[in-house]
């Protein structure tokens, strides 16, 4: 067998393989991020706090309910996404008339206060999360061992990404929230209620985050600043790809997921801030990022 | 003039201040913070570009400072120079790649290579890591004033932060100040005005980086050493609100806002208290109902209890400012 | 300040004269206790380490000297210049004695220097690095639980005469770990073993899945961990997954608490090798105090937690036999006294201010072993003090004459 840089052709699936998981992660936050900004256009930076709870909100669930993963899965997310939506109508509602900029500072002062209230009543060191039993176990490919648990995360956040997209390029309320985007006003005209669409919007995007935190809860420790190294990375990545198109978004984060996966095997010490780089490249190259419109 | 006036009591208040019984190193982080402050207020309020990676310009330069001084020996004011010149360069890089997108994308975009900044200071050896660089030698300035008599260390400081301020003071004030605000308030119009805006914007991200690196240079020499908090992404976000508190726009405000973060930091961590919520709740606080910020607020009053439109602070402004929709 | 000064005139005046009078100036001992009360470390360390000093008084007596002991604490929120601001304000205006607990090495090594300045008392606990006790070694400075050195040499050579003879380590890219994975692959290297490769990750970092692949390639024996905190959680929880601690490669800890098995919990963390200070049920002594801390504060102390009741204890000792609460008597003292507790056993003090005693090299239990909460280590093996810490003249510390 030949071998690449000193690393055998199996052991370079097995990286591309774990590369995609973690893309599976940015995709689905930035996924959230860029479905925000569509409608609200809001760089909302409490999105990793969000992530964090809902991987928190699974783990109360678990502890003082005894609801299982499966049950978390999808009333963690509804959760957060009820609180999103109560965010939205108390505090980002008013300033729509104003530069966005306001927007990502209230929210970046949002994602303080909630990092700090559960560092504060749960404390730093983290919370543990089994995965659940049905997940437990892996496969062995050949080439390397995958656990079940993993592969459940890339065809789920697959399934879901997908998902989304369908809903906004192919479906009546999809077609109404791209042509809001384009036209508040014009849409109002036409009889639909804009600003329930915007809270449900940002309700969602939030939800989808939250979902992502449930989703990482059984392999990353569950600890109140999960989310806050994470969120900078999918700005980065929001850069690149440009947060003109959903599918842009998608697939810009399991690339630069791929990419990660890569460098963390030829080199690893580069691992945190090739994504870094490659944006100042993108932003040299093409300023708009990959799918973005100019 | 009443600025005049009010600058004069200000710099009387600056030099009487430790001998209040106010605690010297307290005034003299303010004072960095301060103009850190105030050299971010430069992008924010009057170009209308913020940066959320200040904390690139201020840490590194501290670290290049603390280096320059332990172990090659620099002069106290050589160290300044050094890191000043540090942070100049990198900004040019970092305002060279940011000023190709405008607004949130700027913020992300600053934020993003300001975290490579970090990585880089966690990681080179110079830094000694989490450790940071400790007990720094603050030396002789000039060769003969000892700055290690807390006084000749405070009026260095506030001489540092006066220079830096009338910089910026200067800077906003000049026709390239004007054309600022023009690019602030309608970049369009000033392209088609014939303005190359690029290079305005360029010119005040330098100008600001390298201030922001002075506060940072400063600091590590009054705290004698340099350390990851200062480069950290946090350290970006509390300049912001140091900036949003006190009143951006307004050329004093940030200043205003420095010293109140810094107290609260400093005064409440004995007694406790939630630092990281209350900065949040702030935050929340001043962006839903007064933007214009503290000073913002009082100019805003004392405008209106006379009429004068001349005084008249920052509007927050609308969306379509940014957008050219 | 001048009567101040002219008081401990005096009192020196009088110790050398062999009289045995109390001088406490201001008539008040205070002990400051500045630790992360709300970041990342505010588990291991933060209020409770305020509880333990606060036990450390009352178990003292309240008084020493005649002199009433005072425990005031302030959240240093791991940064550098805030340590270093509230140090001086507390050393020259409040009448702060001692400054103690001190976690996270950049604020360690800040309060050091202002302490030095001032021929004032600090006690590290919290914080791990070996520079405390080598370059920035001081006359009045002291670190009390464990080090970055005690911690890998325990591991490294315990591991290897336990058969761990090939290791690959996952070290944290920074000044910390490579400290951390150099002494370790030193010892291990020194006692037969060998390193067969190692990968350095960022720092922080959340998936480890890709350098526990490159390290499950290597065959080695034993991956070490030469990180710290969410890392170290995180790289377990994932070898788990991965299934790499069932295939029979075995983890080894460098640096780990017991707050952080608890997050793990056992089945992720079972079998895992590590070093500690302190172990809450190790004697009757040690449970004691647990059953104790764990009644104010609900958890089960650290080997910070225990080291800051330690320190401060024989702080309080040290001033009522100088008879003074200045500091370079009272460090002299220090230097000079046993350690004698639940938490050092057999303790001293050397010149450059490193305080050695027993560590412990323990294993995770597994989840049908622990009969009841907090259950989680065995011990495996006690490590003597002296071969525990660095030698006293591989320290680069100005104190120590060569």
């Amino acid at each position: 067998m030949f071998e690449l840089i000193g690393i055998p052709p199996q052991a370079l699936f097995g990286q591309l393989l774990l590369g995609l998981i973690n893309g599976a992660f940015y995709a689905l936050l930035s996924l959230g991020l860029a479905l925000i900004f569509g409608l609200l256009n809001i760089i909302n930076f409490s999105h990793g706090a969000q992530y964090m709870m809902g991987a928190f909100v699974a783990w109360l669930l678990l502890r003082y309910a005894e609801l299982p993963y499966w049950g978390a899965l999808i009333l963690a997310p509804l959760v957060v996404g009820a609180l999103g939506v109560v965010i939205e109508r108390l505090m980002l509602r008013r300033l729509y008339e104003l530069d966005h900029l306001y927007g990502l500072l209230l929210t970046f002062g949002l994602a303080l206060v909630i990092e700090g209230g559960f560092r504060h009543i749960y404390g730093i060191s983290g919370q543990p999360y089994a995965i659940p039993p049905s997940l437990q176990g892996g496969t062995n490919l050949g080439f390397m061992f995958l656990p079940t648990y993993r592969a459940w995360v890339v065809v789920a956040s697959l399934a879901l990404c997908l998902g989304t997209w369908a809903v906004i390029e192919k479906t009546r309320l999809g077609a109404y929230l791209r042509a809001a985007t384009e036209n508040p006003t014009l849409v109002r005209a036409f009889g639909i209620n804009v600003p329930v669409m915007i809270t449900l919007t940002y309700g969602g995007g939030v939800a989808l985050a939250g979902l992502a935190g449930v989703m990482a809860a059984p392999i990353y420790s569950v600890n109140p600043v999960m989310g806050s190294n994470l969120i900078i990375i999918v700005f980065a990545v929001v850069v690149i790809g440009g947060m003109g198109s959903i599918l842009g978004s998608v697939i810009t984060g399991y690339g630069l997921g791929l990419v990660e996966g890569l460098t963390k095997v030829f080199w690893p010490e580069a691992s945190s801030t090739v994504i870094f780089v490659i944006m100042a490249v993108v932003l040299l190259i093409k300023p708009a990022g990959l799918f973005g419109r100019a | 003039m009443n600025g005049r006036i009010i600058a004069a009591a200000a710099l009387a208040i600056g030099i009487l201040a430790p001998f209040t019984g106010i605690y010297t190193v307290f005034l003299m982080k303010a004072l960095c913070f301060a103009l850190f402050a105030c050299a971010f207020n430069l992008l924010l309020g009057f170009a209308g570009l913020l940066s959320f990676g200040h904390a690139a310009f201020f840490g590194l330069a501290a670290y290049v400072t603390a280096h320059g001084v332990k172990e090659w020996g620099l002069t106290p004011e050589l160290g300044i120079l050094a890191g000043t010149a540090v942070a100049a360069v990198l900004g040019l890089g970092f305002g060279g790649l940011a000023i190709r997108r405008q607004g949130i994308y700027f913020a992300m975009i600053t934020l993003a290579l300001s975290q490579m900044v970090y990585f880089f200071c966690l990681q080179a050896p110079f830094t000694h890591g989490e450790d940071g660089i400790q007990a720094v030698p603050r030396g002789y300035l000039f060769g003969f004033i000892d700055l290690m008599q807390p006084m000749n260390m405070y009026y260095t400081v506030l001489a540092i932060f006066v220079f830096g301020f009338a910089v910026i003071h200067r800077a906003v004030h000049s026709p390239f100040g004007q054309v600022l605000k023009a690019i602030r308030d309608n970049e369009q119009r000033a392209i088609s005005l014939g303005y190359r805006t690029e290079r305005y914007k360029l010119a005040a991200f330098v100008l600001s980086a390298a201030l922001a690196g002075m506060a940072g240079s400063t600091k590590a020499l009054v705290f004698q050493l340099a350390s990851l908090t200062d480069a950290h992404w946090h350290a970006s976000g509390e300049v912001v609100l140091m900036t949003l508190l006190g009143g951006m726009g307004t050329i004093a405000g940030p200043a205003v806002g420095a010293f109140l973060v810094v107290a609260i930091q400093n005064y409440l961590a004995e007694s406790g208290a939630w630092v990281t919520i209350i900065q949040g709740v702030i935050f929340i606080i001043v962006v839903l109902s007064f933007r214009r910020g503290i000073l913002g607020e009082v100019v805003g009053f004392v405008a209106k209890r006379k009429a004068t439109p001349a005084a008249k602070p920052l509007e927050p402004r609308p969306a379509s400012a940014i957008t050219g929709e | 300040m001048n009567f101040k000064q002219a008081l401990l005139g005096a009192a020196c005046a009088m110790m050398m004269a062999g009289a045995a009078q109390a001088q406490i100036s201001d008539n008040k001992v205070k002990i400051g206790v500045l630790t992360d009360l709300s970041g990342t470390y505010s588990d291991l360390s933060g209020q409770g380490s305020v509880v333990a000093a606060e036990m450390a008084v009352a178990d003292f007596g309240g008084k020493v000297k005649g002199a009433a002991v005072e425990v005031v604490s302030a959240d240093h929120q791991n940064k550098a210049d805030i340590s270093s601001a509230i140090a001086r304000k507390w050393y020259d205006s409040e009448g702060v004695d001692v400054i103690t607990d001190l976690v996270t090495s950049a604020v360690a090594l800040a309060v050091r220097e202002v302490a030095r300045e001032r021929k004032k008392i600090d006690i590290v606990s919290g914080a791990a690095s070996t520079a405390l006790t080598g370059k920035a070694c001081s006359e009045t400075g002291f670190h009390w639980a464990y080090d970055t050195y005690a911690m890998a040499v325990g591991t490294g050579k315990a591991v290897v005469k336990q058969g761990g003879d090939s290791w690959f380590f996952l070290t944290a890219d920074y000044a910390f770990g490579h400290a951390l994975e150099g002494d370790t692959a030193a010892v291990v290297k020194e006692n037969g073993g060998k390193v067969v490769g190692q990968v350095r990750h960022p720092f922080p970092n959340a998936d480890f899945s890709s350098f526990l692949l490159q390290a499950q390639a290597s065959k080695a024996k034993i991956i070490g961990l030469a990180n710290a905190g969410q890392d170290t959680i995180n790289a377990i929880k994932q070898a788990k997954e991965f299934g790499i601690t069932d295939s029979g490669q075995s983890l080894a800890s460098l640096l780990i608490f017991i707050t952080d098995i608890h997050s793990l919990g056992l089945d992720t963390a079972k079998d895992l090798l590590m070093t500690t200070g302190f172990y809450w049920d190790a004697d009757d002594e040690s449970r004691a105090f647990a059953k104790r801390f764990k009644e104010k504060t609900g958890k089960m102390p650290t080997m910070i937690h225990a080291g800051v009741y330690s320190s401060v204890m024989q702080y309080l000792k040290a001033i009522d036999a100088a008879g003074t609460d200045e500091g370079v008597a009272v460090s002299a003292k220090l230097r000079e006294m046993p350690v004698k507790d639940f938490f050092a056993k057999d303790g001293k003090v050397r010149a450059d201010g490193r305080m050695v005693h027993d560590m412990y090299l323990a294993q995770v239990k597994k989840p049908a072993e622990s009969k009841q909460p907090w259950d989680y280590l065995k011990v495996v093996r006690t490590i003597p003090g002296d071969e525990a810490y660095r030698p006293l003249e591989k320290g680069d510390c100005p104190l120590v004459k060569k």
